[in-house]
């Protein structure tokens, strides 16, 4: 087949700013941390980007109490209508430095410019003017006529979109009332120091949102401290339970939004081209970096080995590369330790008998990088069915009947999305009841937006964030 | 009919429809709030309370899947027929709870409403927790909330009927299927209302009851990969504890217990059905 050739597109990264070290975001002003600093590099150059503080737990301490205060002296008490104001000033900020924030998150991150450009910062930004809405609208929301909001939220957020899950933590806890310690991922800490400096623009009061960077020690003194009242977590499923561990026994609220291994179903009747683009927009968006990703494609038998063609050709013109220019595809994976993890299990897939796929190409020398990846001849029981991988890799199943396969789509500990192609409405409908996960989506993948509540069934975790529902999570409500 | 000697009942546990002795063969003894030999009730098991998994997680399907104007008859149901058996209930419920009749009367006339309010719940929770979602893009978007899935209950120690109904109705209200652990001094209501439920149009399995000791059975619910949430109404604090830590392993939705039990005939509003329920967005192009 041949293919155009593509000019280099690099978006430039003059618009960002980076400084070559970062304190911690306490009480309204960046102070040092107290433990060794860590370097953040960018993925696909393995260049060191900059080095950020590491908050201990005294450091984790002073910003539990500069939140305290902020909740009790003044955000709190705040009028609800003006803390709306606030989060109005901070979405408008984030539209002004969408591109800032777009090539800073690719640099840190290593996803696709097109992606951070187009997805994770507008519904970042759209995420806080959702909720900026609510702040004074709370009695409407159907939990009791005075919901009232909870303290100090501890919050700890992954590194596959480190500011668009900074949104989905800060916006509807300072909507509520409540103030923020938030906790980034060691290896994407960049865009939320960012962040930071949004809140200093917008004059949000000190204290309101603490920004404390660092490892898994310093998410651990985070959800951990006898101060914080809520606690929310993204992540793995593996820290989520030793969090929810953590929280038992305290009067602590915790909501959790964890790994999954995602069903998208693709019935005989499905427009084929279409089902491609979703199956390929589910798996490889973001890498595959993505906790709802479709990752076990059910496809009917009678139309597998078509499927598999059309998904293969379409594989074969995925730009993967130089995740600043603006006509890639698949980035670059986030760290080293992630990229080991995704090869142990691809390496499985072939051990354990399944037939391993890859476009031809070559891949950058430096950064980590793992091609898209397509196993067929899948069995339920091997480990790529069943683990959830994070990367690009997508697993193939067959499935003779309606029946089968939401058998095959439910036998899994997780339970957060999933995806079905069929023309039929009346067969999406049943099949869409059947499914054990939170978010379902019917001839299309991977969409989010403020207003639709995101979340797990099972061991994906419990909790929704976003729309209405998502307010529970950091409201005591009376009724 | 004075000097006829009366009948007595045999307590047997309420398993998948059925009324079982303990697999164990175990009983223990019940005494009245005087200390006065009442019964010997069964006393449940480990394998008792993973067969009782095992038929709440069968029933399941069924349960949920049934309409909701369907489930609020059914729930509806148990309140007729509990108001038949009300001077039983009153009976138990006086002697157990060391209550004077009226008292007791009216904790059975309170249990009774309960499951009448929660009928009524069942086809409101879609309109009243669910919602469209105006996403801005092309899709028609919509939540619905749906039942969690196998519920442990532990039931309060204390109110041992209207305490019992307080944290069993939402369960099934939901489209929950339950395993209950009964109060541990004061089991036999818990029977008693097996055998409304029984006779109440609710398929086997929706409701397992187990009389015995929560301490015993707890941790192994708390623990089971198929059961998908637990309340904890019924564990002292030091238990309770235990069972939250153990229930994350498999990251189960964990209703906790207020440090005293609360009273029960205080307006429960939804804060016992939302821990039960999830949501699920669904989307949906618009288009051609």
């Amino acid at each position: 087949m041949t293919m155009f050739e593509y000019a280099p597109a690099p978006e430039s990264r003059s618009i960002v700013d980076i400084r070559p070290s970062y304190g911690l975001f306490v009480d309204g002003e960046f102070t040092d941390g107290t433990g060794t600093p860590l370097k953040t590099v960018n993925p696909a150059t393995e260049e060191v980007l900059s080095e950020v503080a590491v908050g201990t737990d005294a450091d984790v301490d002073r910003a539990v109490r500069a939140a305290r205060r902020a909740f009790v002296k003044t955000w709190g008490p705040m009028r609800p209508a003006d803390r709306g104001k606030y989060l109005f000033r901070i979405a408008r900020l984030l539209q002004e430095r969408a591109r800032e924030f777009a090539v800073l998150e690719t640099l840190d991150n290593g996803k696709p410019i097109r992606e951070s450009r187009d997805v994770d910062v507008p519904l970042a930004a759209a995420h806080f003017f959702y909720h900026a809405g609510w702040a004074d609208k709370l009695e409407h929301a159907g939990l009791g006529p005075a919901p009232r909001p909870l303290g100090v939220a501890g919050q700890v957020i992954p590194w596959n979109f480190p500011l668009l899950m900074l949104a989905w933590k800060v916006a509807p806890a300072l909507a509520t009332g409540n103030t923020v310690v938030l906790k980034p991922a060691e290896t994407t800490p960049l865009t939320a120091l960012l962040f930071a400096e949004v809140c200093q623009q917008a004059d949000l009061p000190p204290g309101v949102v603490n920004i404390v960077t660092g490892a898994g020690e310093t998410g651990r003194a985070v959800i951990s401290h006898p101060d914080v009242d809520k606690v929310a977590f993204t992540g793995s499923t593996e820290v989520g339970r030793s969090i929810a561990r953590a929280v038992a026994g305290t009067e602590k609220r915790l909501t959790l939004e964890l790994g999954g291994k995602a069903a998208n179903i693709v019935f005989d009747d499905a427009p084929v081209d279409q089902a491609v683009e979703g199956i390929v927009r589910g798996i490889f968006f973001n890498q595959g970096h993505v906790c709802c990703a479709g990752s076990r494609l059910l496809v009917q038998e009678s139309v597998h080995d078509d499927v598999v063609a059309a998904l293969q050709r379409r594989i074969g013109t995925l730009r993967v590369g130089d995740p600043m220019d603006k006509n890639t595809d698949l980035g670059a994976i986030n760290s080293h330790a992630q990229l080991e993890r995704i090869r142990e299990l691809a390496a499985y897939g072939e051990t354990e008998g399944a037939t391993c796929w890859q476009p031809e190409g070559d891949l950058p020398d430096r950064g980590f990088w793992f091609k898209p990846t397509v196993f067929t001849d899948v069995s339920p029981a091997h480990r790529i069915a069943r683990d959830e991988v994070f990367g690009p890799v997508l697993s193939v199943m067959t499935f003779r009947t309606p029946d089968e396969a939401v058998a095959k789509a439910n036998n899994t500990t997780y339970g957060l999305s999933a995806g079905i192609w069929s023309e039929k409405g009346s067969r999406i409908l049943q099949v869409t009841d059947q499914l054990r996960a939170g978010v379902v989506w019917a001839n299309t993948f991977n969409e989010f937006d403020p207003t639709s509540p995101f979340g797990g069934y099972k061991q994906s975790g419990y909790g929704r964030e976003g729309g209405r529902q998502g307010l529970a999570a950091y409201l005591r409500s009376d009724s | 009919m004075s000097d006829r000697l009366p009948v007595r009942k045999t307590y047997k546990l309420y398993l998948g429809g059925a009324f079982p002795r303990s697999e164990s063969g175990r009983t223990y003894e019940v005494h009245d709030a005087k200390g006065h030999f009442v019964a010997n009730a069964a006393w449940a098991s480990r394998k008792d309370g993973r067969d009782a998994v095992v038929a709440a997680r069968g029933a399941f399907a069924k349960w949920s899947g049934a309409t909701a104007y369907n489930r609020g008859q059914v729930l509806y149901r148990v309140a007729e027929v509990m108001e038949g058996r009300a001077a039983q209930f009153t009976e138990e419920v006086a002697a157990g709870e060391g209550l004077s009749t009226g008292r007791a009367r009216a904790a059975v006339d309170a249990a009774i409403d309960r499951w009448v309010w929660y009928a009524g719940w069942t086809d409101k929770l879609a309109a009243v927790l669910g919602s469209t979602n105006p996403v801005a893009g092309p899709y028609f978007g919509f939540s619905v909330p749906e039942p969690t899935g196998v519920v442990a209950v532990l039931a309060p120690q204390r109110s041992s009927l209207l305490g019992l109904v307080s944290v069993l109705a939402p369960v099934l209200a939901a489209g929950n299927t339950a395993v209950v652990v009964s109060s541990k001094e004061r089991p036999l209501p818990a029977i008693t209302l097996g055998e409304v439920l029984a006779t109440s149009d609710v398929p086997g399995g929706v409701v397992n009851l187990l009389t015995g000791d929560a301490a015993e059975i707890g941790p192994w619910l708390a623990e089971h990969a198929d059961v998908d949430a637990i309340d904890l109404a019924g564990a002292p604090a030091p238990l309770a504890m235990e069972l939250e830590r153990s229930a994350a392993g498999t990251v189960k939705r964990v209703l906790r217990a207020p440090a005293d039990e609360p009273d029960w005939s205080a307006d429960p509003g939804l804060s016992r059905l939302r821990p039960f329920l999830e949501t699920k967005s669904v989307w949906h192009p618009i288009g051609v």
